[in-house]
């Protein structure tokens, strides 16, 4: 069967592993949808780069925490409706459990959990009729494991791993599949104040990993040839977890 | 432009969709129970989207929760546009 026509989504693509992927997915013939919050200058960097590979890209502006820009993302345009969704877009706000003020573990949810879910519930219909879709959502490491300071964080992550699962085993038999990606320790500016020295050494690969090599595994369940793989976390972390 | 919400235009749809959805168009009545046509909850949501697209009425979960005939969705989605 043919690959029905559409685009794909990668929110908070302008830098990062989301950059990566938008880059990896526009390589495999997806036009692109390149979402930014507030980093124009990057997305349009990341959408050019797409275009002198050949490929076609969108740059689109929205604050994913805000649920009436994620309906805005997702709207089917002249690129078609959105058949591959990458939930990438996410922050951090770090600090020990009672530090943590209520403002800090909101923020957090809504835009990496939240998020995750509104987009996902705007993409589904259209991938529904479709008979095809692909979501992937960037989870974590830390959401299956724990790391001192990252409690709204993890809970966030450990809740897109849960949802990913969920999801998947609604939709399997229409030829959506919903996975996850836990990425460890990447170089981003996610984590460029954490990277190095003893967590570096924690790592049997002894390095931190590269957005690329985040975005060849989302590049992977985001193709065709993944089709019967659905409901699962593939985590990239140079063996942190094993 | 969103075609015009009349009893007849929206049962066409319904069937229409229903069809596509896998059920025998000679079993298609306002009577029949989604239950018996094998209509389950994913397809539903299916069948909102493509009365969405045709349309431009949205049904939601709740809306949808305590349907159970053809008929009810063909007046759920009528009564909805009003």
């Amino acid at each position: 069967m043919a690959r029905p026509e559409g685009c794909a989504l990668v929110t908070g693509s302008s830098r990062g592993i989301g950059a990566a992927a938008a880059l990896a997915l526009a390589a495999d013939g997806w036009p692109l949808r390149v979402n930014y919050r507030s980093d124009e200058e990057g997305a349009r960097e990341v959408a050019a780069k797409i275009e002198a590979a050949g490929g076609s890209a969108t740059v689109v502006q929205g604050d994913v925490a805000d649920p009436s820009a994620v309906t805005s993302l997702l709207e089917p345009g002249d690129d078609g409706p959105v058949l591959v969704l990458v939930n990438n877009a996410g922050l951090r706000l770090d600090g020990l459990s009672p530090q943590i003020e209520d403002e800090q573990w909101q923020r957090v949810i809504d835009v990496n959990l939240s998020a995750t879910f509104r987009a996902t519930r705007e993409a589904l219909p259209q991938m529904l009729r479709a008979r095809f879709g692909r979501i992937v959502n960037v989870a974590s490491v830390v959401g299956t494991r724990a790391n001192a300071g990252q409690a709204n964080y993890a809970a966030s992550k450990a809740g897109v791993i849960g949802f990913t699962k969920t999801v998947a085993v609604e939709v399997a038999r229409r030829g959506v599949t919903v996975n996850a990606v836990a990425p460890g320790l990447i170089a981003t500016a996610l984590t460029e104040e954490i990277a190095g020295g003893e967590l570096e050494k924690a790592i049997p690969a002894r390095r931190i990993g590269t957005p690329e090599e985040a975005a060849a595994c989302i590049r992977f369940l985001a193709s065709e040839e993944a089709s019967y793989v659905t409901g699962t976390t593939l985590t990239v972390d140079g063996g942190l977890s094993a | 432009m969103p075609t015009d919400v009349s009893t007849e235009n929206v049962e066409k749809t319904i069937y229409d969709g229903l069809v596509e959805l896998g059920t025998e168009r000679g079993e298609l009545s306002r009577e029949a129970t989604l239950e018996d046509l094998d209509i389950d909850s994913l397809d539903l949501v299916e069948l909102a989207q493509i009365v969405e697209d045709e349309f431009g009425v949205e049904l939601k979960g709740d809306d949808v929760k305590d349907v159970k005939t053809v008929g009810e969705v063909i007046d759920l989605v009528v009564s909805k546009s009003g």
